[in-house]
């Protein structure tokens, strides 16, 4: 009677690590069991680590400090950019581009503006190009300053970072002075700018160029020759010039492997051509020349705003934007006293370019890779279908074969000086 | 040498004949159309050509055209020797989305097919790994077609008559 109350379990005799145990589980369980214990472990890094900075899962495979196997799973900021673009008038996709890589949202928004330049055949000026090459070079050292400086964070040098924020924040304050906004900028309109460069920027500007170079050398004089640096990046993350081409590799991350492939010089856009600067290459492709790298992109585009600057100040003063009435607003003055400005502005504001029939592909030197835009256009006031070459979520597919066989460690330094911007990433 | 786009497209003529099935230059980039079985034999080609060495692969998406129920793969490739570039599209149908992978030639297609995938349902046949990489797992659509709408479609506030469109 007693016993049938109680509930029947069957035994079953199992092996468990060299001792014969008796349990009331059967196998498959035994089986789980034998797997938590098995050699290697898996291991979450992310998606919420702070040693990733941003939103990046990897499901690694260690043994011991030794990695394994790694799987990224990415997606968690998705933010359906492509589709809202299907929806949009093109000038009202600038603020789309800023949110793709937020660290240097500059050259996103030009990217984009240039692209539909390029689609409505729309010339600039030249005084244009050189502010937008100011501007764009700009958001590159910004870019680099962040990723190189980061980078120094994650091996454990937290001084490095504090002094060049400083530096971000200037550059900061001169787009703040040119557009109003610092860090999701929506700078610039498709044509040229929403204003000309007052004397307050120009000479913040000019201002940073004295002061930031010898931040930056007291930087370089940090890191550079540092052994605990060195020791903690050289031959970490190393992907060769071959594998890093099949990968789709762009940016300085292609030329830390060798390759000296930058959008600026190959298909030069924005008379890029009329300046004076060198592509620095790595040899190795790893964590210390990526470093490198990016260390001197930052003297090659100080170089590059001092030609601008000089060559910006012989153009006529006062012309910051291409004519073209029907694609760039009117002054507010003008729409107020004038029909055919009152007309030109509410066409432009409802989306009613004419946009011609076409697909462009256009692309730039964003601050890690090709930043490309596809654009297909069937005349509409909306693109038919935009694509965004991002070029971390095309590189950042080789992060497994990068850490397999470091250690977790390694693996921390070197997604930070790949520089996936997890906003690119997930679109 | 520079190779002119007329060479590509004669070189490309003179090996798969009427398999390419337009060729144009939109704002000056060679875009060739082609059936869709020889992708693979067409990237090889352009791979191995001494004269053309296309071995990077820039960017590949998809597109949808409704009207014609046809999904399209749009390759963008590279050759970083000529410094030419080369639109390369494949059209399928909605029905029978199925094209065969880029993945043994360039590794850089597995995420952007996933993607590609992920959004318009296109089948990658080969494909090492084809799951959805940006949405959800669980979704049931592909969300970069046409006929999945952004906003609540029963929101009339929006529609065209009220600007005269």
């Amino acid at each position: 009677m007693e016993d049938s109350l109680l509930p029947k379990f069957e035994f079953y005799e199992q092996c468990i690590n060299g001792y014969i145990t008796k349990s009331r589980y059967p196998m498959s369980h035994v089986q789980l069991i034998n797997e938590i214990e098995k050699e290697t472990t898996t291991l979450n890094l992310g998606p919420t680590h702070p040693a990733t900075h941003g939103v990046f899962q990897n499901i690694l495979e260690v043994d011991g400090e030794r990695i394994v196997s790694a799987s990224p799973t990415i997606g968690y900021i998705h933010r359906a950019f492509e589709k809202l673009a299907e929806h949009r008038p093109f000038y009202q996709i600038t603020p789309i581009t800023d949110r793709l890589n937020y660290c240097s949202s500059p050259i996103n928004n030009i990217g984009w503006h240039m692209t539909v330049e390029k689609l409505l055949g729309l010339e600039t000026p030249k005084r244009v190009d050189y502010m937008r090459i100011i501007i764009m070079e700009l958001a590159r050292i910004s870019d680099h300053l962040i990723c190189n400086s980061i980078l120094g964070v994650d091996t454990g040098a937290f001084t490095g970072f504090l002094y060049v924020m400083q530096e971000r924040e200037k550059i900061y304050e001169i787009y703040e002075e040119i557009c109003g906004a610092r860090l999701t900028t929506n700078i610039g309109r498709i044509g040229g700018f929403e204003r000309d460069f007052n004397e307050k920027s120009i000479a913040k500007i000019e201002a940073f160029l004295i002061r930031f170079p010898t931040v930056w050398k007291e930087f370089e004089a940090l890191f550079n020759r540092n052994r605990i640096f060195m020791d903690r990046t050289i031959g970490v993350g190393a992907i060769s010039a071959e594998r890093a081409l099949n990968y789709g590799f762009t940016g300085p991350n292609l030329r830390a492997a060798g390759v000296d492939y930058d959008v600026r010089v190959m298909n030069p856009y924005c008379s890029y051509e009329e300046f004076d600067f060198e592509i620095p290459i790595g040899q190795h492709g790893d964590t210390y020349d990526r470093f490198m790298v990016l260390n001197e992109e930052i003297w090659q585009s100080l170089r590059i705003i001092e030609q601008a600057l000089a060559k910006m100040k012989k153009e006529p003063a006062g012309v910051y934007h291409a004519d073209a009435p029907g694609i760039y607003l009117p002054k507010k003055e003008e729409v107020y006293n004038n029909m055919e400005a009152l007309i030109y502005h509410f066409k432009i504001i409802m989306g009613e370019i004419d946009a011609p029939v076409g697909e462009v592909y256009h692309s730039v030197e964003g601050a890690n890779g090709e930043l490309g835009f596809y654009l297909i256009s069937d005349g509409g006031r909306t693109p038919y279908r935009l694509h965004f070459r991002r070029p971390c979520f095309i590189y950042y597919q080789a992060y497994p074969e990068m850490v397999t066989g470091g250690l977790i460690s390694d693996a921390i330094v070197t997604m930070s000086s790949l520089n996936v911007i997890a906003g690119e990433l997930d679109a | 040498m520079q190779i002119s786009n007329a060479q590509i497209i004669e070189k490309l003529l003179a090996t798969f004949g009427s398999d390419i099935i337009k060729c144009e230059e939109p704002y000056g980039f060679l875009t060739i159309t082609a059936d869709k079985s020889k992708n693979i034999d067409i990237l090889k080609f352009l791979w191995n050509d001494s004269d053309l060495k296309f071995k990077f692969m820039t960017d590949l998406c998809g597109v949808h055209y409704p009207e014609t129920s046809q999904l399209c793969v749009v390759y963008h490739l590279h050759s970083l020797v000529k410094n030419i570039r080369l639109r390369l599209k494949f059209y399928v149908n909605v029905s029978d989305p199925h094209i065969l992978t880029a993945t043994s030639i360039f590794e850089s297609a597995n995420w952007q097919e996933r993607e590609t995938f992920d959004f318009y349902g296109i089948i990658f046949d080969g494909h090492p790994d084809l799951r959805r990489i940006l949405n959800v797992d669980e979704m049931e659509v592909f969300p970069l077609r046409k006929e999945y709408p952004l906003e609540d479609p029963n929101r009339v506030d929006k529609k065209d008559y009220f600007f005269g469109r």
